[in-house]
Formats: C-alpha cells, sequence, structure tokens
C-alpha cells in the first residue's frame, strides 16, 4: 500500500508537524478526528458534532466515536514514534468507558508500552475538560509485520 | 421522540413489535443515521445490524478497507440493542467495556452485517458477545465481547 501515506508520515515528522495525518483517513475525518502537538505530545482530538451522538436524549457521544478516536489515536502514536512504514494492523482493542462523552471535544493520548518485533501495545486514554478525569481508555495490541 | 416499549411478558409479542419499530430506533440514534447502521432483525436476546460500505467508513483510503472505529460503533451497537431484545424493557444502558478482536481485513465496496447476543443479565450488569461478517457467519471479519451497566429504573428509551 501506501505510497502516499508513508511520505506523508515522513513529511510531517520531518516538518514536525502532525496537522495533515488524518487527511489520508476519509473516516477520522468525517468523525472530525485530527492529530496535534501540544507542549511535545502528540495528542488526538475529536471536534464535537452532532452526528457523534449516541443517545441525544442525554446528548451522549456514542461508544463507537470514542472507540474510532482511541483507536485512531493508538495507530498514530505508534506511526509517529517508530522507524517502521508498515501500516500497523489491529489484533484486538478492548475499550474501557470510564464516564459519559459529553456534547464537547474529546482528546487522546497514546502511550506506546510495549515494542516488540512482531505485536506493539499501546494504551490510550481519552479526556474532555480534564484529563484527570478520563471518559475512556483503551488498551490494543497491532501487528507490525507484513504477513506472508 | 421517545419509543415506549410495550408491557408484555411474551416474548413473541414483543419481539413482533420491536421488529415493527427498528426503523425507529435506527433513527434515534445520530451516528447510526449518520453512518448509515440499519437495523436488519431482532429476534430472542438477539440484535443484527448492518452497515453499508461507504467513503466516510474508510480508514485506508488507498485500500478502501474500512476504519476499525466504525466496527466498533456496528458491534457497540447491535450488541447495546441485543440487551433490550433480552431484557424487554426500557431499561437505560451503558457501555462498560467492549474487546474487539479482528480477525482479518474486511473486504472494500461491501456491507458488514454484525450479529450481537445478549447472553446473561444480572441486577446491574449485562453480557454480550458478537460477530462481524459480510455474508457468512462462517467466515468472520470480527468478534466482541462486551458488558453494559443496567440503570436500576425503567424509562422509555431515551426519555427520562
Amino acid at each position: 500500500m501506501v505510497e502516499k501515506l508513508t511520505s506523508l508520515i515522513a513529511e510531517a515528522k520531518r516538518l514536525d508537524d502532525p496537522r495533515k495525518l488524518s487527511d489520508v483517513v476519509p473516516h477520522a475525518r468525517f468523525m472530525g478526528i485530527s492529530f496535534e502537538h501540544s507542549a511535545g505530545e502528540l495528542l488526538g482530538r475529536m471536534v464535537f458534532s452532532e452526528k457523534l451522538i449516541g443517545n441525544q436524549f442525554i446528548q451522549a457521544l456514542h461508544g463507537g466515536a470514542i472507540g474510532a478516536l482511541l483507536e485512531s489515536t493508538a495507530v498514530f502514536q505508534l506511526l509517529w514514534d517508530s522507524e517502521s512504514i508498515l501500516l500497523p494492523k489491529t489484533i484486538t482493542i478492548t475499550v474501557d468507558y470510564l464516564r459519559p462523552g459529553r456534547a464537547v471535544d474529546t482528546y487522546a493520548k497514546g502511550i506506546v508500552t510495549k515494542q516488540g518485533r512482531r505485536v506493539v501495545n499501546v494504551r490510550v486514554h481519552a479526556w474532555q475538560e480534564d484529563r484527570d478525569k478520563p471518559i475512556a481508555s483503551a488498551n490494543a495490541h497491532f501487528l507490525v509485520v507484513q504477513e506472508g | 421522540m421517545a419509543v415506549e416499549f410495550p408491557i408484555t411478558s411474551s416474548r413473541d409479542e414483543f419481539l413482533r413489535w420491536a421488529n415493527e419499530k427498528k426503523n425507529e430506533f435506527d433513527s434515534l440514534v445520530p451516528l447510526h443515521a449518520a453512518l448509515g447502521i440499519e437495523t436488519v432483525e431482532f429476534a430472542d436476546s438477539v440484535a443484527v445490524m448492518r452497515l453499508p460500505y461507504g467513503y466516510d467508513l474508510v480508514g485506508n483510503s488507498e485500500t478502501g478497507v474500512i476504519h476499525g472505529g466504525v466496527i466498533t460503533t456496528l458491534m457497540d451497537a447491535s450488541s447495546g440493542a441485543a440487551v433490550w431484545m433480552h431484557l424487554m424493557k426500557a431499561v437505560p444502558i451503558a457501555t462498560l467495556d467492549l474487546r474487539i478482536d479482528y480477525l482479518r481485513p474486511a473486504d472494500p465496496e461491501v456491507s458488514v452485517v454484525c450479529r450481537a447476543t445478549c447472553y446473561k443479565s444480572t441486577r446491574n450488569v449485562a453480557f454480550t458477545r458478537a460477530i462481524a461478517f459480510h455474508d457468512n457467519e462462517a467466515d468472520p471479519i470480527a468478534s466482541a465481547t462486551g458488558t453494559f451497566m443496567l440503570a436500576t429504573k425503567t424509562v422509555s428509551i431515551g426519555g427520562s
């Protein structure tokens, strides 16, 4: 795959500017997910819009929207941190929903907890106004080798 | 708009009612409407939903494979609906956790179907499993297990 994606990532890293990363991911764009550098760290951000709502009576974000932000953030953190040009494949992701997601912007931060030769483990937290009150967290494993 | 669940102890009667109302349920959830998620069928403790393929769902613009987050939405949605089909009561629910295993890449240009089952509920928690596939359940794309917290009072869906 992926000449476009890998060259975009290389370019973003060279310029130290992750804002264009989500341009190659139509679903991320659709969900309002983008990436930014904030105080030296890569953060995912999902701008609130009505279509992200799962329960319109309490104006709560859909669990799937939060899941999409967490998974995207994990993938891009991995691409950002590693020298690899292979797009990681999600093997498994477990999302814990900790608080209702309200009708405001949501942020996420991924941490690569173990970089193996074939499998990488990433943890991600998502929060809204208060980073110390996460609304969800995820633990994911990615395959980072070409399957033959 | 809120949907009042009928008060009945007959599972057949409840499922007949739920299947008649399925389009109404779909339209109650903005993200389902935005992504095109539609309910195919409700059965005993089971919900089957379909996600038609679309450009807005794509995770990799070069292969056209859909984003994992879309599968999460579809599996969360059908698992939650399966809980209601199991309880036959409009109890507000909240996903506690959802684990998704990606078994193979989804094919581009094809819709994804998810069949979710609620196989156990207690006073506070319901347990689900779900499988996502194109047209053959024996060749799955992803599987999921979920847990849902149940509210302690019964209301109309979406009401308070």
